[in-house]
């Protein structure tokens, strides 16, 4: 139990520190470190917790449950080798927090930086120990997000942005491939628990499917780790800071391709498509990684081709994928990462102190800085295979391997050449990368003069090197058990203990060794002046770069394939936009409904009442008048939508629906206003426009009417067919038979508003007061057109005395009106419950109420008299719904939870007491608010512009003074 | 009565469908709110048709619920009426707006070419 909850303990605390971080000043260089770095600590201190249980070849499992009705759980596992890896990231990532915390800039946000350096972590972790292949994707792409923002960290430099976005694209790209072959190997395996799936290994190779899931699987892992032909984000990402590099590209990003290619060894590994594929682009990678770093100026450069080749090495000993070679496998990538992080750390002060990373620039420096270059010397000797290093000893088991292992192939048979052109060519960069910077002549006109760093800054790579030393000297007593136990968790405990030792006799990967390092050395002294002249790249080779190559096709896929589909089949304009919708959705009701509504037979007819025929005939009349003039004449067109309102509203009083028709009727008075406020602020059109008349227009219109009148056509067929069939029975029947007992109301659609619907009704009310603040926000910047900007033409012809009487009659009419209305609303409010009426009728009718006052008399003389706050309306409504539907939390029930009763009040009677009605208030201030703000937002623009106009008089009047 | 009212939908529907389709502002609204009509009786016409007989319950008792009209389609339509209102408004808005800034109510922002 305390290892599970350890277990979680450790995914989680990366996270937790990235949060943290996160929330530092940007200044706090070393908070953020010490943070960081104790929050590594800790999870460094569980996995030596762990390594007993786990030693004794126990595999370690934590579930946490998540969504259990899915039967989805968070599943974590450590096993060995998940311990081992886990074990390594966090040791590094805690070297890379202390070497960060001196190479990072005092101008650096290192919130930033530390935020992403443990959410990265995190993810690492959390991919390693995920016990469920999905999660494991999960984790994965997350890493490649994350990778994307640390690469990115300086995104000032377009290097840098580049390079995180190739790195994005690549990794990303892979791991939608790696989620694909997860889900085939899941379903063939029958879950995607990673303890099944790997002990489904032969029913997965025997599947039919195993190319396609093994193709995909590769393509993740390999884009992962920088395998050829994907390998040149690798280069691109060095943009990143140092550490950022050192961690990434030794310890974890490109880690987790090999990672996964060693985990599903046994599902997908040990066939003829594996051994080809596998070995084949790892020897590749291996070969070209490794050419094209000895070419390299950059000392990053370098370092990150020769990543690539170091990967390309696992990658092959992955493929051929014996006992020995899995062993090795693991070996080289513990040995690479130790090596590699502190060769970058080591570059990175020298790019610090020497201000420069070119080769061709660098020289001498040992003798200014003589400890880093020692520690560098050190470390390039052990990515060179020198013996009494720790890389000396994984790259020979990798010789034996190539050498020993044999499946006659022309692959195998190449393989020892091969490894020994590759070893080679190692040992020249290596030496190029020592002889180059360290030795020679005193360099001359450096940006820097170049000193021996902080000492704090050298640690991390004492470190490192004494690693490379003491496992390189004593092999069996440091890594050998730990090893063996990784070993075993990734091919079965049956495995017999294997023994590392640095002398194994003068055998085959010996002579291997030696040849390679006399051709190093060689090659090197042989064509040293000519690497330094020539270009950035092998001769020949520098020309083809695949960085090119996938610029090319990036541009082609993201720029100019999309716009040419966007010129053939795309449009700006909304016409075209909404008739496409409309035939698709014409089209769609036709395939689907047509079909479908013959076959149940009509049952059920009302009666033909007359007067409801020749009430739409005039509603008719309404609807089509109010199309045809809406051009030319927008008055008219408003008043007949007006009325093909009303008949609307008489439709639902007829048809049994009163709250309805209530609210419609008062929503039509509101929109009506509105758009009568809108039509000042629209052109003058009241000339015939000569191009309406071409052929085209008209060809226009016509097939839009065709458009319309059969959408229209299949609308009314559809409606017509369902509402002849029998209802079948539905929630409406719960909801009359218990809006009395359940809701304390009679008013069965009020009932459902504010009480079994009310959570939509909250949300309803909430989008209404977010329409009512655009409208506000967009009118608060709101520049009218030039032509409408003047005096309205009514109050330019009249002089000022007919303007003062102007509507007289009627606006004493309506000021009286007021409180009448205002009873009226909380008549409707009050009876809501129990009869047609309701908070929306009433807020509306309030909200009319102001308006009439608005429109009798002028703006400036009503906000004289009455205070509207609209906003605090808003505001007010929607904090008393909420705490209505909260108080419920108080008597434990879930959110708006009602409760109802009758109250007897004295001269008025029972009255309906339920707390829906409290909630029912808000709705009342909600929509009161923004009814109102709109209005007022609308009709304010008159009196703005007005007040503009009057100012520019003022000043015409004073310049012709002067 | 169902042919009628499917017949006022279909023309409701229809005169809005072809209001939408026409390149002025003001056309476009007006085509919304017929348009907001006809969806608003089509939503409500799906709890079929019942005269005389509103949800409106007695005080305890039995509820037979078949003779009553169907509540859900109503509560539907009551709150789209709402919203449909604060739409128009917005839309009212957005083109005023944009009238003030290029000049045309063209809805694409520029006469045709």
């Amino acid at each position: 139990m305390i290892e599970q909850n350890l277990i979680l303990i450790l995914v989680l605390l990366p996270f937790i520190a990235a949060v943290v971080a996160a929330t530092l000043p940007v200044n706090a260089h070393s908070a953020a470190a010490w943070m960081s770095g104790l929050s590594l600590v800790g999870g460094l201190a569980i996995m030596i917790a762990l390594y007993e249980p786990i030693s004794g070849g126990m595999t370690l499992r934590a579930t946490q449950p998540w969504i259990p009705s899915l039967m989805l759980n968070l599943n974590f596992r450590v096993d060995g080798f998940a311990w081992l890896f886990v074990t390594l990231v966090l040791s590094i990532g805690i070297l890379v927090v202390l070497y960060a915390r001196y190479y990072l800039d005092k101008s650096d946000p290192v919130p930033r930086f530390y935020s992403f350096l443990m959410a990265f972590t995190g993810a690492m972790v959390g991919m390693l120990l995920s016990g469920n292949i999905l999660m494991l994707a999960v984790f994965w792409e997350l890493t490649s997000i994350i990778s994307f923002l640390l690469i990115g960290y300086w995104y000032q430099n377009p290097a840098a942005r580049d390079g995180a976005r190739t790195a994005l694209t690549i990794t990303a790209g892979g791991g939608i491939c790696l989620l694909a072959s997860m889900l085939i190997i899941g379903q063939i395996a029958g879950s995607y628990n990673l303890d099944v799936v790997l002990a489904s290994g032969a029913k997965i190779r025997d599947h039919w499917l195993y190319m396609p899931a093994l193709i995909l699987f590769l393509l993740g892992a390999f884009t992962k780790s920088a395998q050829f032909p994907f390998h040149f984000w690798l280069p691109g990402a060095m943009a990143a800071p140092t550490p950022v590099s050192s961690f990434l590209h030794s310890a974890t990003m490109v880690k987790a391709g090999v990672f996964l290619l060693v985990r599903f060894f046994p599902v997908f590994g040990g066939t003829e498509a594996w051994f080809y594929l596998v070995t084949g682009t790892g020897m590749m990678t291996l070969l070209v990684g490794s050419t094209i770093a000895l070419f390299r100026h950059d000392l990053k450069g370098l370092l990150a081709y020769s990543t690539i080749s170091n990967l390309g090495l696992i990658t092959a000993l992955c493929g051929i994928g014996s006992t020995g070679a899995i062993l090795a496998a693991i070996f080289h990538i513990v040995n690479h990462a130790v090596f590699k992080a502190s060769l970058f750390m080591a570059a990175g002060i020298v790019d610090h102190e020497a201000g420069t990373r070119d080769m061709r620039k660098l020289s001498g420096l040992w003798k200014l800085m003589p400890f880093t270059g020692s520690l560098a010397i050190i470390a390039s000797a052990a990515m060179a295979g020198v013996p009494l290093l720790n890389g000396f000893i994984s790259k020979e088991m990798f010789f034996a391997e190539a050498a020993d292992w044999h499946n006659g192939s022309w692959l195998d048979n190449a393989l020892p050449w091969l490894a020994t052109l590759a070893g080679a060519l190692t040992v020249a960069y290596s030496l190029r990368f020592i002889l180059s910077v360290f030795f020679g002549p005193k360099a001359e006109g450096l940006p820097k003069k170049p000193h021996e760093p902080i000492h704090w800054m050298r640690r991390p790579v004492e470190l490192l090197v004494l690693i490379c030393l003491l496992i390189g000297l004593f092999p069996g007593q440091t890594v050998e058990p730990v090893l063996n136990v990784a070993a075993r968790s990734v091919l079965g405990s049956a495995l017999p203990e294997a023994h590392i030792v640095i002398w194994h006799g003068f055998n085959t990967a010996l002579q291997m060794s030696l040849i390679a390092m006399a051709l190093g050395g060689a090659l090197y002294y042989l064509f040293a002046d000519k690497i330094a002249a020539g270009p950035e790249g092998p001769p020949l080779l520098h020309r083809i770069r695949a960085q090119r190559l996938y610029e090319m096709l990036m541009l082609k896929i993201s720029w100019k394939y999309p716009r040419l589909l966007h010129k053939l089949l795309g449009t700006d304009k909304l016409q075209p936009q909404l008739r496409m919708i409309f035939m698709l959705g014409l089209a769609t009701g036709v395939l689907v409904l047509g079909v479908a509504l013959w076959n149940v037979p009509a049952s059920r007819t009302t009666p033909l009442n007359p007067a409801f025929a020749v009430m739409w005939a005039l509603g008719a009349a309404c609807a089509l008048g109010a199309a045809w003039q809406a051009k030319y004449h927008r008055f008219a067109s408003l008043i007949l939508l007006g009325g093909a309102g009303l008949i609307t509203c008489v439709t639902f009083a007829w048809f049994s629906a009163p709250d309805l028709a209530v609210t419609q009727l008062l929503v039509e008075v509101v929109t009506t206003v509105l758009l009568l406020l809108g039509l000042r602020w629209l052109p003058k059109r009241n000339e015939e426009i000569i191009e309406d008349q071409t052929l085209a227009a008209r060809a226009r219109r016509t097939r839009d009417l065709i458009v319309a009148i059969l959408s229209g056509a299949g609308l009314a067929a559809m409606a017509y067919f369902i509402m002849t069939r029998p209802l079948t029975p539905n929630i409406g029947d719960w909801f009359l038979r218990n809006a009395y007992y359940e809701g304390g109301g009679t008013n069965v659609v009020n009932v459902i508003l504010v009480d079994f619907r009310a959570f939509d009704t909250f949300g309803e009310i909430t989008v209404l007061c977010i329409v009512g603040l655009t409208v506000f926000a967009l009118l608060r910047r709101f520049r009218p057109s030039s032509d409408s900007a003047g005096k309205p033409e009514q109050q330019r012809q009249k002089d000022d005395i007919a303007l003062r009487d102007y509507l007289f009659v009627p606006s004493v009419i309506m000021r009286w009106m007021y409180p009448v209305l205002i009873l009226m609303a909380c008549y409707l409010f009050f009876r809501g419950h129990d009869l047609p009426g309701g908070g929306f009728s009433a807020a509306v009718t309030f909200s009319i109420a102001l308006l009439l006052q608005y429109m009798a008399s002028n703006v400036r003389w009503i906000e004289m008299r009455i205070t509207i706050l609209p906003i605090r309306w808003m505001g007010f409504g929607l904090l008393i719904a909420g705490a209505s539907g909260m108080g419920a939390f108080l008597f434990g029930y879930p959110f708006l939870t009602a409760h109802a009763r009758y109250v007897d009040i004295p001269f008025i009677g029972d009255v309906p007491m339920a707390t829906a009605m409290i909630f029912d208030a808000g709705v009342v201030g909600a929509v009161v608010g923004s009814v109102v703000l709109m209005l007022i937002a609308i009709a304010h623009q008159s009196l703005r512009s007005a007040r503009l106009r009057e100012q520019e008089e003022a000043a015409t009047e004073e310049k012709e003074a002067q | 009565m169902e042919i009628i009212l499917s017949l006022a939908i279909g023309i409701l529907a229809g005169s809005g469908m072809w209001l939408m389709m026409r390149p002025r502002t003001f056309q476009v609204i007006t085509g919304l709110c017929l348009m907001s009509y006809a969806v608003n009786i089509f939503i409500f016409a799906m709890g079929r048709l019942t005269v005389g007989q509103p949800p409106i319950m007695p005080k305890g008792g039995f509820v037979n619920p078949q003779i009553y009209a169907d509540p859900v389609p109503q509560a539907l339509v009551l709150t789209a009426i709402v919203i449909s209102f604060a739409t128009t408004a917005l839309f009212l808005v957005v083109m005023i707006a944009s009238r003030g800034v290029t000049g045309t109510d063209h809805v694409d922002g520029s006469e045709r070419k």
